[in-house]
């Protein structure tokens, strides 16, 4: 029998992947996908809370997170073309430029 | 109508697959060292999860994650990776991606760990088959008329804030206009 916490389960697991995935490659693009699946994480969580209490508001944030979601897809593409473009490497390291 | 014990138990299986596929996709992601298998293997995390919303009665949710995550921003994401034509020189050199990436999934599995007792305690009564909903939960008429009505403002400034996204990266993008 399928209970709310087999849902939220998964949706836990996923956002701890993408949390280790944040905190653990050097890769850009990585680390953007790993933002993307943490923002996934959290949609299960809202759509299972809305099955389960019988709203549909749970359903409408999992919508307009995904609307910003493009968003926010579009201006971080367009942040990584012009850091690759600067410096030619896809490394965290490489943007320390403020800490320096 | 009370879904039959075939019903519930094809629920449950369903269930196991589209959960296994989703973990499955997202661990393979974070562990490739090229950003295009990562990403490609995030699109089968995105469909599982789209499964995973079809079980949930959320059928319009289950077509967008496919419509605009799978489609629009993976295809994005993909085409910008192409774009760049990312070669082994250019990945993160010396980057240990099996020892960092276990070392953070030990570092986040005691927090996952506390989550799972936190959700022993959740009252396990209810469950998918004892919790009806209408038949026309989540369907794209009663969804949209929800919208329209209680979440409006929320809705328009979507609106605008993509809008403004769309003007940034224009001016990202081309720096003389």
């Amino acid at each position: 029998m399928l209970t709310m916490s087999h849902f939220l389960l998964v949706s836990a697991a996923l956002f701890s992947v993408g949390v280790a995935g944040v905190l653990s490659r050097k890769n850009l693009f990585i680390v953007f996908l790993s933002i993307e699946l943490m923002l996934n994480a959290v949609n299960l969580s809202f759509v299972t809370f809305a099955r389960f209490l019988g709203q549909l508001d749970g359903q409408i944030f999992t919508f307009l997170v995904m609307a910003v979601a493009a968003a926010e897809a579009a201006i971080g593409l367009a942040i990584v073309i012009l850091l690759f473009k600067n410096k030619e490497s896809l490394s965290v390291d490489d943007f320390k430029l403020m800490k320096e | 109508m009370e879904p039959t014990a075939f019903q519930t138990g094809l629920q449950s299986v369903l269930f196991g697959i589209l959960s296994l596929v989703a973990v499955v996709g997202a661990l393979v992601t974070i562990t490739r060292r090229h950003p295009l298998p990562a990403a490609l293997s995030l699109v089968v995390t995105f469909i599982g999860l789209a499964g995973l919303y079809a079980l949930l009665s959320a059928p319009l949710l289950a077509v967008l994650q496919i419509l605009v995550y799978a489609g629009a921003i993976m295809a994005l994401v993909v085409f910008v990776i192409m774009l760049l034509n990312v070669q082994e020189q250019d990945l993160p050199i010396n980057e240990n991606v099996g020892k960092s990436v276990s070392l953070a999934l030990a570092a986040i599995a005691p927090v996952f760990l506390i989550f799972w007792a936190v959700l022993g305690k959740l009252p396990g009564d209810q469950t998918l088959a004892n919790t009806p909903v209408p038949a026309d939960f989540g369907t794209i008429e009663v969804l949209g008329k929800f919208l329209y009505t209680n979440y409006l403002f929320a809705f328009e400034s979507v609106a605008i804030l993509l809008t403004v996204a769309l003007v940034g990266v224009v001016i990202l993008a081309k720096r003389r206009i």
